[in-house]
């Protein structure tokens, strides 16, 4: 009690000093939660993905399509549950500006395979009733402050031509970790204008969402569907969501890398800073601590002094950058919410936080205490006066 | 209590033998005490003096156990200090030795109760037992009014006056004193000067006490002279 007491009151001994080098660990911990949520962010696909759910995809690229034919045989494989459809359509919305992801998608598989997608049931119907019919997420209706029954036009660039849509619901997520910036829209008007102005690129399908049965079954049942279609003119590959999700961002692996790595200079930075704040105190106390071992306390003792301080300047400084992390990531995630539609702290950023803080806080404090710990008691009398 | 005329009857509590001392400078070894032998009797008022660098502070850091020899023997209560490991030799200062500095050397967060404290942090007492020890080595000093000041709110000889009480609170077998009067003025360090020397008559310490002022030394029943790390002188 008496040793916590000591330790505070000599905290605040150089205030200024003190909160200045809180400030720094506050700023650290705060750009260091952040970029450790645009990493989260990254990965929010893939959080969200089930083990229940493959896709299957041309075995070349993404890019190259799969006949449509394929649903049906797919839907006949052992362990399949349901099948359903879908294309990224790549429409723009006013400009390259607006970006947000859009797909062609066949409602009644999709709905059923994707129960965290919440939509009222007579939205869904009136979805389903009306081709042009689309679904967005709540984020981005409130975004373009869209309504039902509003019509939204997208310029196709994978698929040419002004594509126009009617507002028809209007999804929120179950999960945090539900996008809620995505549009979806009718496969069959994409395939039916397909028809008639592309005729050779109607009835292309760009994957397939499978339900299985039970997950434990998921990579027998990927294994074989990709058998089914070996040796035929669009390969598959069929991957469990997760990898699906993975391999995305795996095009992005060095920006991630980069960004983790910026995240871990950060604290190594501010390690360094606490460091040189807790020597130069450790210098200037160099007496006091002397005095202590002349009393006959040991060198635990002085080294708890020290740490303790150390671990207090970093702990109020986590404190602070977490309390900043969130009205933080709230702005960051709002004012880049086309590129990155979940932005969520989550908890496990928050214990890194925490694990960091203290990281910075015992570290900074191995050197002061081991040279405190050391000198003599009479070299350190003398620094007094 | 041993009064000063009794000395020669009163039993040794500090025993040095042939304690030298030496430190390196560079490359330099610079001899401090060479071949140091005498005693201290229990209840003593000893003033160690000599001009700077003649080993009088090195002399008092050893018996303190705050510093090593390079060979001999310092026995104090007849135990050899010497022998004694770094952690045996803390736990030994903080049951036998009473330390008054200079500069008062006092932790400038801690109240004067605070700092008077500290040293029984490291004994077994309960809070109240502490509290009683802190109360009575406070009011002895006269400052049982300013326990709840800080080391600034104190004059140089209230900050003097806390530190004698935070060197007898554990009733030490000997007090050290390095200049316990070298940063006062005049009314303080006589003050200071009588506070120590009732210690000594009345409670019957030992002090040791190393200082430059003449004045000073006239309040111990010994005066014994260094220079160049050897006695040159002792009167009484």
């Amino acid at each position: 009690m008496f040793l916590l007491r000591l330790v505070f009151r000599n905290v605040f001994r150089h205030k200024l000093r003190t909160w200045l080098t809180v400030l720094g660990i506050t700023i650290a911990i705060l750009a260091f939660g952040l970029l450790r949520t645009v990493i989260s962010a990254w990965y929010a696909g893939v959080e969200a993905s089930s083990a229940s759910r493959l896709v299957t995809r041309n075995a070349i690229s993404i890019i190259f399509t799969l006949p449509l034919s394929y649903e049906e045989r797919i839907r006949q494989t052992e362990g399949v549950r349901i099948v359903s459809g879908g294309n990224w359509f790549g429409g723009i919305y006013i400009d390259e500006k607006h970006f947000f992801a859009n797909f062609a998608i066949e409602p009644k598989p999709f709905f059923a395979l994707y129960p965290e997608i919440i939509l009222p049931p007579e939205q869904e119907a009136a979805f389903i009733r009306d081709r042009k019919g689309f679904v967005a997420g709540r984020k981005l209706v409130e975004k373009y402050g869209w309504k039902l029954g509003d019509t939204v036009t997208l310029r196709g660039t994978i698929f040419p031509g002004q594509w126009d849509f009617v507002m028809r619901g209007i999804y929120k997520g179950r999960d945090k970790n539900v996008d809620e910036t995505t549009f979806y829209f009718q496969w069959d008007y994409l395939n039916e204008k397909m028809k008639k102005t592309y005729p050779q690129r109607a009835d292309q399908i760009g994957f397939f969402m499978i339900g299985v049965t039970r997950p434990d079954i998921a990579s027998d049942v990927a294994a074989r569907i990709d058998n089914e279609f070996r040796n035929s003119i669009a390969e598959t590959l069929t991957e469990t969501e997760k990898a699906f999700q993975m391999s995305w961002i795996a095009m992005s692996q060095a920006i991630v890398t980069a960004i983790q790595l910026v995240s871990f200079v950060v604290i190594v930075i501010i390690m360094a800073v606490m460091a040189n704040t807790m020597a130069m105190t450790a210098r200037e106390r160099i007496g006091e601590y002397a005095i202590f071992k002349a009393l006959g306390f040991g060198g635990g003792y002085i080294a708890a002094l020290i740490f303790g301080e150390s671990l207090i300047i970093s702990m109020i400084g986590c404190a602070f950058g977490i309390a900043f992390t969130f009205p933080a990531a709230r702005a960051f995630g709002d004012a880049l919410s086309t590129f990155f539609p979940i932005f969520n702290v989550a908890p496990e950023t928050i214990y890194m936080d925490i694990a960091a803080a203290a990281v910075i806080g015992t570290v900074a404090g191995v050197f002061p205490s081991w040279r405190s710990i050391r000198i003599r008691i009479a070299d350190g009398l003398r620094r007094i006066g | 209590m041993i009064p000063g005329g009794a000395m020669a009857e009163a039993r040794s509590i500090v025993e040095i033998r042939n304690v030298s001392k030496s430190y390196r400078r560079g490359s330099q070894i610079v001899p401090v005490l060479e071949n140091i032998t005498f005693d201290i009797a229990e209840g003593e008022f000893l003033a160690l003096m000599g001009p700077s660098g003649s080993g009088k502070s090195t002399l008092l850091n050893l018996l303190a156990g705050i510093d090593s020899v390079d060979s001999g023997s310092i026995l104090i209560g007849g135990l050899d200090i010497t022998t004694l490991s770094e952690t045996d030799l803390a736990a030994w200062r903080a049951v036998n030795v009473g330390f008054i500095f200079q500069f008062y050397n006092l932790i400038p967060v801690l109240t004067a109760f605070g700092n008077v404290e500290l040293p029984l942090l490291l004994t077994r007492l309960s809070r109240k037992e502490r509290h009683e020890h802190v109360e009575m080595a406070l009011r002895s000093v006269g400052l049982s009014d300013r326990m709840d000041h800080y080391p600034n709110q104190l004059s140089g000889g209230q900050q003097q006056r806390v530190a004698i009480a935070r060197a007898v609170v554990t009733d030490p077998v000997i007090l050290v004193a390095d200049e316990p009067t070298g940063d006062l003025d005049r009314v303080s360090a006589a003050e200071i000067l009588e506070l120590m020397s009732r210690l000594n008559k009345e409670l019957g310490k030992t002090i040791i006490m190393v200082t430059h002022d003449a004045r000073a030394a006239e309040k111990a029943h010994l005066i014994k002279q260094l220079d160049k790390g050897v006695f040159i002188n002792v009167s009484s």
